[in-house]
C-alpha cells in the first residue's frame, strides 16, 4: 500500500510540477498576475508530494519490504538500520528519486527566500526549475520507477554493496546532490535574468548565496567521497580521476569561477553576460554527469547500471535543457549589458584570469574524460585516459592561476598597479621561496613536484595574512580587536577558504612526495620498521558482525619504544553477497596517517600486508573543510542576506 | 549575433553529438591489436593426450579458428551448444583450453559435448596474454598465411557467426 | 551479459582487497618499486577501473608476474610497455601515447590556455578604454 502511495505522490507531484512550470511562463507572457502568483504553491504542492513520495520509499526499505523490487535489489534484513535508509540511494531509482527530492528542498528553499524579488522574476525563477523538475521525474515515472513491484516478494534482499555499508557513503550522496543540484538556483536565477533582458548589481547580490550555498555543500560532497575512498578501499588512494569523480569536480571548478564572477558582478556591475553563462554551465555540467553516470557511455567505478534508453531519455532532456538555455543566451546575452570599465591590471582582471584557468582546467578535465568515447566514436580505436594524464594536465594548468591567487586578494579594484603589488607581495615570495627548500631539506628529499607544491602552498599561505595585513593597517579603529571586528565575515570567508585550499595542496605534495608503502608478509609476533614506526603484528582472531563474519589482525605500533597505537585491520565477508572486503586500520593523526590492511593469508599462518606511512593526509580535507567554512563565513555576512534588505529590482545599484 | 555568443552552443552541439554516438559503442571491449598481423606462435600439450603437443605451424595453409574457453567460465557454456553447430557444419574449430586443469577441462567436453577438432592446453596463462585475452570466451579467425582476421569477444552469438564469420571463412578459404 | 562484465561485478570489492599476491614481494624491493610504479600507469583490462597495480583479477596478477620475468630479462620500462601494448593495444595505458590520434588530447588543454589568454588581453585592453562610467559604489569596504 505505502509504495502505491509514494507512486501516486510522485504522479501527482509531476502534475503539479508541469503546473508550476507552464503556467508562470504563460503569465509572464499575458501579464497574467494570476497564472504568475501560482508559482508558488504549485512548487510547494510539488515538493510536499515528493518528500511523501520519498518518505515512503524510506518506510518501504526500514520495514523490510521485499516486494518492491528495489528495496530487493538493494537491501536485506541484517542490514543495519542506518545503511537501510541510506540504501535508498544505493541503486539507479533511488538515488533519482534523492535528486529530485533535492530539487525539491531547494524549490521549497526559493519559494520562502526569494518572494521579496518582483513577481516577473520570482514567478520565471520558480517556473524553471519546475522545467528541470518535469524532465526528472518523467524520466523516473517512465524507465526508472523505485516503487516497482516485485511478485512474488523476495524472502529476503540481495544487500547493500559491502563497499556502501559505511557512515561516508551515508552523508556523500546527499552533500554531493545538495551541491550539483543546487546550482539549478544559479541556473533559474541566469534565466531569468536573460527572459528579464535585465542584470545587475542586485540580481548578483540574490544570486551569490544560493550559489555559495550550493558550492559548499558540493565542496563537502566531494571531499567526503574522496577520504571514504580513502579509508574505505583499502591502498589508501583518495583521487582516481574517475570519470564520475570527473562529473562532480567540474560543476565545483566552474562553480568556483562562478563564485568569484558573481563577486565582480556585484562589486563592479561588470562580467555579466559571462556570469550569466558560468551559471548556465555549472548546471549544465551537473546534467551532464548525471548523464554520464547512468548512461553506460564511459566506464566508471560509480556507475550505475547502464541503460542506453536512459541514456537517450537523459541526452534528450539535456538538448532541451542546456540546448535551450544557451539558445536564450545567445539570443539575449547582449541585452544584460556589458558592465563598468577596469584596468589591465586590477582585481577585476586577475578575478577575469582566475576564471580563464578555472574554465581551461574545467575544459582539460572534460576533454580527457570524454577522449576516450571521443576517439572511439570516430573509429579510431580504444584508448585509455587516467591519472598520468590529468595530473600533468591539471596541476600545469592551475599553477598559472594558485599563483595569481595570492595576488587578487591584494589588488585594488578598477586599477591597481604592478609595482604596487610587487612591494606588497615580496616578503610573502621570499618566505615562500626559502620555506618549500627548507622543508624538502630538513625531510630529506626535493624533488621538483615537491617544491612546486610547496611553493604554491606557502605563497598563498603567506599572501593570506598579507591581505589581512593591509586590511588591519587600513583600518582607522585604535585596538587590534576592534580592527579585527570591523572586517567583514565575507572578508573573512575569502580569507579561510584560499587559506584552505592552501592547505589542501600542502596536504597533497607532502602525501605524493613522502608516503611510503610497505607490501610485506609477515608471521605472527614479527616485527617491522617503517619510517621509524615498528609494526609488531599479534596475530589474527575471528570476529562477527550484524551482517558479516570477519577476521581482525592486531597490530601493536611504538614509536621509539613508546606505545603509539593498536591497529585492527579486518578481511570481511558478507555472506549474503559473496563479498570479500577489507577494512583498513588508520591511526589518524595531525602529522601523518599510519595505514595497515590486511591482504592475504598465506601459509603457516602468515599473511601479506599492507603497511603505508601517509605523511599529513588529513590535511588534504581538512583544507576542503576550510574552503567550505570559509563559503559559510562568507553567507552569514548580512549584507548577503537578501531577507534584510528589501531590495526593488528596478533600481541598478544601491 | 556575435560569433562569441553561439560559440557555447556550438560546442554543446557537438559535445551531445559525440554523447549520442556514445551511447551504441560498448565502452568496456578492448578490440585487439593483433587483428592483420601473425598469429602468435605456440606450442602446447593437447588435452586429450599431454605427451601429444599441438602447434600453429601445423595449421599453416590451412584457415582455422581458435575458440579460447575455460571450464569455470559461465559465458563458454553460453556458447557452447553454438560451437557444436559450428563443428557440425565442418568448421575448422580448435580450442584453447585457458587456465583450467585437464581433469576439468575434460569433464565439461564429456558433459557437452566436444566440437574442436583439437583442443590444446593452456593451464598458465601465458598463450592467452600472447594473443590478448582478456576474459572468456573469445573467438580468432586465422588464414591461410597465418594472419588473424577477426576476432570476438565474447560468446559468438548467431548474429555475428552470420554476418562476420561465416563470410569472412568463405573468403578465406578461397 | 558479456564475459567481462560478469567477472567485473565482482571487481567493485576485490578493489578493496588491496594486496595481491605477495608470495614474490619480498625477493627484490627495488624490482618490486620499479613494477609498482610501471603498472601503477597501467590499466587493467577485467576491472577496467583499477590500475594493473592495484588489481586482484586473476588476469591482473598474470600480468604482473609476466612484467617480473621481463624486467629480470633485463627489458627496460619502455619495452615492457610496447610488450602489453602490442598484446591489449593503446587501452591498456593509463598514460596516452603521444601521437596523431592523441594530438588534440594532450595539446588541447595549452591551446585552450593560450586562447584564454588571447581572448583575455584582449577583453582587458577594450575594457580599458572604456568611457568611465559613473563608480559604482555597491558595498564598498575594500579600496
Amino acid at each position: 500500500m505505502i509504495p502505491e502511495i509514494g507512486h501516486f505522490s510522485l504522479i501527482l507531484a509531476f502534475l503539479f510540477a508541469l503546473i508550476q512550470s507552464t503556467l508562470p511562463f504563460t503569465g509572464l507572457a499575458k501579464n497574467n498576475q494570476t497564472f504568475m502568483n501560482l508559482a508558488v504553491p504549485a512548487a510547494r504542492a510539488q515538493s510536499i508530494l515528493i518528500a511523501v513520495s520519498f518518505l515512503c520509499l524510506d518506510y518501504a526499505f526500514y520495514s523490510n519490504d521485499f516486494s518492491v523490487l528495489y528495496v530487493a535489489s538493494t537491501s536485506n534484513s541484517n542490514l543495519p538500520i542506518i545503511y537501510r535508509l541510506a540504501a535508498i540511494w544505493g541503486g539507479h531509482e533511488g538515488s533519482m528519486l534523492l535528486w529530485v527530492s533535492i530539487l525539491a528542498i531547494w524549490t521549497m528553499a526559493v519559494t520562502f527566500f526569494a518572494k521579496e524579488l518582483p513577481l516577473r522574476f520570482y514567478s520565471t525563477l520558480i517556473a524553471v526549475m519546475g522545467l528541470v523538475s518535469v524532465g526528472l521525474l518523467m524520466f523516473i515515472l517512465f524507465t526508472s520507477n523505485p516503487f516497482e513491484r516485485l511478485i512474488p516478494a523476495a524472502l529476503d534482499g540481495r544487500d547493500l554493496n559491502p563497499l556502501l555499508q559505511d557512515p561516508g557513503m551515508v552523508f556523500h550522496p546527499p552533500l554531493l546532490y545538495m551541491g550539483y543540484v543546487g546550482f539549478s538556483v544559479a541556473f533559474a536565477f541566469a534565466i531569468a535574468a536573460l527572459l528579464d533582458g535585465r542584470l545587475d548589481v542586485t540580481w548578483a547580490r540574490w544570486t551569490r548565496p544560493w550559489t555559495t550555498a550550493a558550492w559548499i555543500f558540493l565542496t563537502l560532497g566531494i571531499a567526503l567521497g574522496s577520504r571514504w575512498a580513502y579509508y574505505e578501499l583499502g591502498w589508501g588512494g583518495w583521487w582516481f580521476w574517475d570519470a564520475v569523480e570527473n562529473a562532480s569536480f567540474m560543476p565545483w571548478l566552474v562553480g568556483t569561477a562562478l563564485i568569484h564572477s558573481l563577486a565582480v558582478t556585484e562589486k563592479r556591475n561588470a562580467f555579466k553576460a559571462w556570469t550569466v553563462l558560468l551559471s548556465i554551465c555549472a548546471f549544465s555540467l551537473s546534467l551532464l554527469g548525471t548523464f554520464l553516470v547512468r548512461s553506460g557511455v564511459l566506464t566508471s567505478v560509480h556507475a550505475f547500471a547502464s541503460d542506453p534508453s536512459r541514456g537517450m531519455f537523459i541526452l534528450l532532456f539535456l538538448a532541451i535543457v542546456i540546448g535551450g538555455a544557451l539558445v536564450l543566451f545567445a539570443l539575449r546575452a547582449p541585452t544584460v549589458g556589458l558592465g563598468e570599465k577596469f584596468d589591465v591590471v586590477s582585481r577585476e582582471s586577475l578575478l577575469l584570469t582566475n576564471n580563464v584557468v578555472l574554465i581551461v582546467a574545467t575544459g582539460s578535465v572534460l576533454l580527457g574524460t570524454l577522449y576516450p568515447l571521443l576517439i572511439d566514436a570516430m573509429g579510431m580505436g580504444k584508448i585509455s585516459v587516467g591519472p598520468p594524464y590529468f595530473d600533468a594536465v591539471f596541476v600545469a594548468i592551475m599553477a598559472p592561476g594558485i599563483f595569481l591567487m595570492g595576488i587578487g586578494p591584494v589588488a585594488r579594484w578598477k586599477k591597481a598597479t604592478l609595482p604596487e603589488l610587487a612591494t606588497k607581495l615580496r616578503w610573502a615570495m621570499a618566505v615562500s621561496l626559502v620555506s618549500a627548500l627548507l622543508v624538502p631539506s630538513v625531510l630529506g628529499k626535493l624533488t621538483l613536484m615537491i617544491f612546486v607544491g610547496l611553493l604554491m602552498a606557502f605563497w598563498v599561505m603567506s599572501s593570506v595574512f598579507v591581505a589581512l595585513r593591509i586590511r588591519l593597517l587600513a583600518s582607522q579603529n585604535s585596538t587590534l580587536l576592534d580592527k579585527l571586528k570591523e572586517i567583514t565575515p565575507a572578508f573573512y570567508g575569502m580569507l579561510v577558504a584560499h587559506f584552505g585550499l592552501a592547505v589542501f595542496i600542502f596536504g597533497v605534495t607532502m602525501v605524493k612526495g613522502y608516503e611510503s608503502e610497505q607490501d610485506l608478509r609477515m608471521q605472527i609476533g614479527e616485527s617491522v620498521n617503517v619510517r621509524g614506526f615498528d609494526f609488531r603484528f599479534d596475530g589474527v582472531k575471528p570476529i562477527r558482525g550484524p551482517n558479516y563474519v570477519a577476521k581482525q589482525g592486531l597490530f601493536y605500533v611504538t614509536n621509539q619504544g613508546a606505545e603509539h597505537a593498536t591497529l585492527t585491520p579486518e578481511k570481511r565477508l558478507y555472506p549474503v553477497q559473496g563479498a570479500i572486503m577489507t577494512e583498513a586500520s588508520i591511526s589518524t593523526g595531525v602529522m601523518r596517517d599510519l595505514y595497515v590492511s590486511l591482504g592475504e593469508e598465506l601459509e603457516q599462518g602468515a599473511w601479506s600486508v599492507r603497511i603505508y606511512i601517509k605523511p599529513f593526509v588529513q590535511w588534504i580535507w581538512m583544507g576542503a573543510l576550510l574552503m567550505a567554512i570559509g563559503g559559510v563565513l562568507t553567507l552569514v555576512d548580512r549584507r548577503y542576506r537578501p531577507i534584510s534588505k528589501k531590495l526593488n529590482v528596478e533600481s541598478p545599484g544601491v | 549575433m556575435k560569433l562569441k555568443l553561439i560559440l557555447p552552443l556550438a560546442l554543446f552541439v557537438i559535445v551531445m553529438g559525440f554523447l549520442a554516438k556514445g551511447l551504441f559503442l560498448n565502452p568496456r571491449e578492448v578490440p585487439s591489436p593483433l587483428i592483420g598481423k601473425p598469429t602468435p606462435i605456440f606450442t602446447a600439450p593437447t588435452l586429450d593426450d599431454a605427451s601429444k603437443s599441438f602447434s600453429t605451424a601445423d595449421m599453416k595453409g590451412k584457415v582455422w579458428l581458435l575458440n579460447v574457453w575455460a571450464s569455470w567460465c559461465a559465458a563458454c557454456r553460453e556458447e557452447h551448444p553454438l560451437l557444436l553447430e559450428m563443428r557440425q557444419h565442418d568448421l575448422p574449430l580448435y580450442g584453447l583450453a585457458y587456465k583450467d586443469t585437464d581433469a576439468e577441462a575434460k569433464t565439461v567436453l564429456q558433459q557437452m559435448g566436444n566440437p574442436y577438432i583439437i583442443t590444446a592446453t593452456d593451464a598458465s596463462g601465458k598463450i592467452g596474454i600472447d594473443y590478448g585475452v582478456y576474459g572468456v570466451p573469445e573467438t580468432y579467425v586465422i588464414d591461410k598465411t597465418g594472419i588473424i582476421r577477426y576476432k570476438q569477444i565474447g560468446p559468438i552469438t548467431p548474429a555475428a557467426l552470420r554476418d562476420k564469420i561465416l563470410p569472412l571463412l568463405k573468403e578465406l578459404e578461397k | 551479459m558479456t564475459h567481462v562484465t560478469k567477472a567485473c561485478l565482482a571487481c567493485l570489492l576485490w578493489l578493496s582487497i588491496g594486496v595481491a599476491s605477495s608470495a614474490q614481494t619480498t625477493e627484490d624491493p627495488q624490482l618490486e618499486a620499479r613494477l609498482k610504479a610501471l603498472s601503477a600507469e597501467l590499466r587493467c583490462l577485467v576491472c577496467q577501473n583499477t590500475t594493473l597495480a592495484d588489481s586482484d583479477a586473476a588476469l591482473a596478477e598474470d600480468l604482473r608476474n609476466e612484467i617480473r620475468v621481463l624486467m629480470r630479462d633485463g627489458k627496460t620500462n619502455e619495452e615492457i610497455t610496447a610488450y602489453l601494448v602490442e598484446r591489449y593495444g593503446d587501452f591498456v595505458l593509463y598514460r596516452p601515447p603521444v601521437n596523431a590520434n592523441t594530438a588534440l588530447l594532450w595539446f588541447g588543454p595549452f591551446i585552450m590556455l593560450l586562447i584564454g589568454a588571447i581572448t583575455l588581453i584582449v577583453v582587458l585592453k577594450k575594457r580599458a578604454k572604456l568611457p568611465s562610467t559613473e563608480t559604482v559604489e555597491s558595498i564598498t569596504d575594500e579600496q
